[in-house]
């Protein structure tokens, strides 16, 4: 139940930035579809999927630990960081790349371009940027969960500590579903 | 072990349902993508959202478990949402008729 409470709050803090996002959209609609011209799509589809996947092996690892089955549960959490490492690798080209090209908060060549596109690329590095924050701390607590399985402090009559490590990894993963139609798949 | 820890114990959700439901979001990501390509106009943006909505039901439902929660996790999710759906509501609301 706290743990729920605590989504909640991570509820409102990205939903008030999509708000944001929803309004500044709504008034330069133009040019945020040619700011989003930018960004790779094949990659945010990429890696939109291994979010999914992710989370599917984190599931499935709460599944195992009920069965008692450790190696296996084990197996599933050190896929779900994998992945997420993956993930994390994946943003880091996105953005190095668009830093490269001159585009990134404050930069001459974004300050020359119009309002909505200036708009636009500040929402994006900073929900992207807050949203990979979470992902890493995601890792850091499946991380322990890792351990803690490893040395039997979460076993087959008490794992509630998993399943709140993959709660939170399922938040980030559902945030990553709206972050990636909104700013990847403007047409 | 804890009441809730107790109650847990019941119900296991089977690898099978899992991998189907991941199938399942795999598969409205690519339809995202493919009605992203079509020249839906103003259309494009709530299909993108209610196809985003589902798949984060389904992983609400299932990964989350929400499904086989007692109604008060549901509810409380329940009210979580429709708090931020009036937010964004007037918000617009708003914002239209300044």
């Amino acid at each position: 139940m706290g743990l729920w409470l605590f989504l909640f709050s991570e509820l409102i803090l990205f939903g008030g930035m999509f708000i944001i996002y929803a309004v500044y959209r709504f008034m330069h609609a133009g040019e945020f579809r040619l700011a989003a011209a930018e960004l790779d799509p094949f990659i945010g589809t990429i890696n939109t999927m291994i979010l999914l996947t992710s989370s599917l092996t984190v599931a499935m690892s709460i599944t195992a630990i009920q069965q008692g089955r450790k190696y296996l549960s084990m197996v599933l959490v050190s896929s779900t960081l994998v992945l997420g490492l993956v993930f994390l690798v994946n943003k880091y080209f996105e953005w190095s790349h668009k830093i490269s090209i001159g585009i990134y908060p404050q930069s001459p060549e974004l300050m020359n371009k119009p309002q909505g596109e200036i708009l636009y690329f500040g929402l994006y590095y900073v929900m992207t940027g807050l949203h990979a924050i979470h992902v890493i701390i995601g890792m850091a607590v499946l991380g322990f969960m890792l351990v803690f399985i490893a040395k039997g402090s979460v076993n087959r009559e008490s794992f509630v500590k998993l399943e709140a490590g993959a709660l939170y990894w399922h938040l980030v993963d559902i945030i990553w579903i709206f972050l990636f139609p909104l700013f990847y798949l403007i047409h | 072990m804890t009441q809730h820890e107790e109650d847990h114990k019941q119900h296991r959700v089977p690898y099978g349902e899992y991998i189907l439901v991941w199938f399942g979001l795999l598969a409205l990501t690519c339809l995202t993508v493919a009605l992203a390509g079509i020249e839906l106009g103003r259309w494009v943006i709530i299909t993108a959202l209610i196809i985003a909505s589902v798949k984060s039901l389904l992983v609400l439902n299932v990964f989350m478990h929400l499904k086989y929660e007692d109604r008060m996790f549901r509810i409380f999710a329940l009210v979580a949402l429709v708090t931020f759906i009036i937010f964004i509501s007037l918000t617009f609301f708003d914002y239209a008729f300044h």
